[in-house]
């Protein structure tokens, strides 16, 4: 048997043909690679659409049922969590943004389909944050971190506020008015965002991001966090997208212009250069050498190259990935704020950890 | 082959090694540890288990192992995870065994979502199934040990898997996990009981491990039908009364006990409500006389 390549969720969630069959030699490893990734509805959401579930051998099928029966719960809830959010946003008559997985369900886009949610995202004018926040306390949500720190930390440096929780559903909400850190480097002029979001019919006054700001900001959301744990997915997620915006062909020139325009060019060439890598995603040769003008220089390219492949696979138990990762969490934290203050908040946070 | 089977060394070697990989009820785990009480604890437990095949699909893979690097010598602890990640923060090494059967339960609750999963204590007779669900201190753990004892079948002693498509029980039968009093109380009862060294100064007091028994294993993939649902409640001193519950309250209690209730959405409230429909339903209040105890739930299973 050929032991199995570190691709290999992504190949199966590209031709599940391939693999919906007794005689496909890498079912544990391809669910527990999708397990880790958060992958394993997405991957039984793919086999399903094309009716092949029955194909698969019975001890993983159960898996992929379990997990598609988890994604779905997870979807109503959503979309519950979504019509609340309608009826208290909706009186204060603030424009909001769906963004993230909320978003792609609302735009009936494929990555949504099997997808895992968790938290709601909004993104909202940040000259109405104060209508928001009092609007969804009034609703009945409350902030969770409480620690004045911790408040400031998010009110003074971060693109959100502290994430709030409804008190009866326990429901997280994450309230961003811009898509990275004020104290970051890149600055995207959120009032472009908001400006060229397409309203959703189905819920008067949200919106979602115009699909080419939607890819730029899953590209961010990946790249420009600290915490690659959830990187494999993001990297599906920015695949779906590209796959099916990237049909029309007004689309590419659009993307590159607009993150130029946004300060998100670096972003956009680590994702299509790793998208296409690793999921063989349809991107235009001459849109990966347009990119490639948004590349670091030697040595940071090399570098970044050796750290992404390992730490974009789900192969947490190598080694590689797991230093990659550690790694990728410190530029993580450089690429959020200038020094003196990254100084000033791990200091702020060593000392509390001694109250503790 | 069973785990029995094995000889000490090569269960050793497989925990401390690749893994060794055991059947419980419908799901293979792979579990690895370098922990000498794991290993033995495992060879007492789990000894009428199946040990799965090479190249059987194991569903889990967990692991609970020491810290890497000096820290292992300072304070020494135990950290169980699941497909790599720790679900939970480490415990102090002694309570390693305790953590992996914690991190099992864990591991059904959040992942097998093909069954509507209840915290209860199942058990078997003449083909059907008893359900006591119930919050911890209602002494559920203990009546399900001298249930055990005087030969009805362990489905489980913690989650009932309710099978959505046939509405009946899946087995997945353990170790029946006994905390504080109730310890010496089943080992007065149930003289012959082979436990695990006890456990102290746990999140949930003193606790103890009892192996399942090999016929109850053996049987691990005979499902049950619904037959009755009892509520325990401990009460010191009282005498043992069965009282008949209404089928509302009952469902009620059991949305309560559910783990998944809510994922399963619309259909989860039909397979509950028909499974409450086909079962007898009760409230149990006992005074900690299992002799008693169990003669009540022996009359209860004859007159069925």
């Amino acid at each position: 048997m050929t032991p199995p390549s570190p691709d290999l969720l992504a190949a199966a969630l590209h031709d599940v043909d391939a693999v919906a069959s007794e005689r496909y030699p890498h079912w544990e490893e391809l669910v527990r690679r999708a397990r880790e990734a958060n992958l394993l509805g997405t991957l039984g959401a793919q086999l399903a659409d094309r009716r092949l579930l029955d194909a698969v051998p019975v001890a993983p099928r159960a898996n992929l049922i379990a997990a598609q029966i988890q994604s779905e719960a997870q979807e109503r809830a959503v979309r519950r969590e979504v019509r609340e959010l309608a009826r208290a946003l909706g009186p204060a008559g603030v424009p909001v943004v769906l963004l993230k997985g909320a978003a792609y369900l609302y735009a009936r886009l494929p990555a949504a389909r099997g997808r895992v949610f968790s938290d709601v995202d909004i993104l909202v004018p940040k000259d109405r944050l104060v209508d928001v926040e009092s609007a969804l306390m009034q609703s009945g949500f409350i902030t969770t971190h409480h620690h004045p720190y911790d408040q400031r930390y998010y009110r003074k440096w971060m693109h959100e506020l502290p994430p709030m929780q409804h008190v009866k559903r326990l429901t997280i909400l994450d309230v961003h008015h811009a898509i990275v850190p004020e104290t970051a480097r890149a600055h995207p002029d959120s009032a472009l965002l908001l400006r060229d979001a397409v309203a959703l019919p189905d819920v008067p006054g949200f919106a979602v991001l115009a699909p080419v700001d939607m890819v730029l900001h899953c590209a961010t959301h990946l790249f420009h966090d600290e915490d690659f744990g959830h990187a494999p997915r993001d990297l599906v997620d920015f695949d779906a997208l590209v796959r099916h915006f990237g049909r029309d062909e007004a689309f590419w020139p659009a993307l590159l212009s607009r993150a130029e325009e946004l300060e998100l060019g670096r972003m956009l060439y680590y994702a299509l250069r790793w998208a296409s890598r690793i999921h063989r995603t349809p991107v235009p040769p001459e849109m990966l050498i347009g990119a490639a003008r948004f590349a670091p220089a030697f040595p940071v390219r090399p570098l970044m190259d050796s750290l992404l492949g390992p730490a974009l696979r789900p192969t947490g138990a190598r080694a590689s990935t797991r230093w990659a990762r550690r790694a990728l969490y410190v530029r993580g934290h450089w690429l959020k704020m200038p020094p003196h203050l990254l100084a000033w908040h791990l200091a702020a946070k060593a000392m509390r950890r001694k109250e503790e | 082959m069973i785990v029995g089977e094995l000889s000490p060394g090569e269960i050793r070697n497989r925990l401390d090694g690749p893994g060794l990989r055991i059947r419980i009820g419908p799901i293979v785990t792979e579990i690895r540890s370098s922990f000498p009480a794991i290993h033995s604890a495992i060879a007492l437990h789990y000894a009428a288990h199946r040990a799965a095949d090479d190249g059987e699909f194991a569903d889990f893979h967990v692991s609970v192992l020491p810290p890497s690097g000096p820290r292992r010598w300072i304070r020494p602890t135990a950290t169980f995870r699941f497909e790599n990640a720790p679900p939970f923060q480490p415990l102090p090494a002694e309570q390693a065994f305790p953590l992996l059967e914690w991190g099992l339960n864990w591991c059904m609750a959040t992942q097998c979502h093909q069954y509507l999963i209840i915290h209860a204590a199942v058990l078997e007779r003449r083909g059907r199934a008893l359900v006591m669900p119930a919050p911890p201190g209602s002494g559920k753990s203990t009546l399900c040990a001298a249930l055990v004892a005087r030969g009805w079948r362990l489905l489980s002693d913690e989650l009932a898997l309710i099978d959505v498509a046939s509405g009946e029980v899946v087995p997945m039968p353990r170790p029946i996990s006994l905390k504080n009093d109730s310890i010496d109380v089943v080992g007065r009862f149930w003289t012959d009981a082979a436990m695990s060294p006890v456990v102290h100064e746990t999140l949930k007091g003193s606790v103890v491990h009892v192996r399942p028994p090999a016929t109850s294993v053996a049987l691990s993939t005979t499902t049950a039908l619904p037959g009755w649902i009892v509520l325990p409640r401990y009460r010191a001193g009282e005498a043992a009364r069965l009282a008949a519950l209404s089928k509302g309250s009952t469902l009620m209690q059991l949305v309560e006990s559910a783990f998944n209730y809510s994922m399963h959405g619309r259909r989860g409230f039909n397979v509950l409500a028909d499974f409450i429909d086909a079962s007898a339903c009760f409230e149990f209040s006992y005074g900690g006389d299992l002799a008693e105890a169990v003669l009540t739930f022996e009359t209860l299973a004859g007159a069925a």
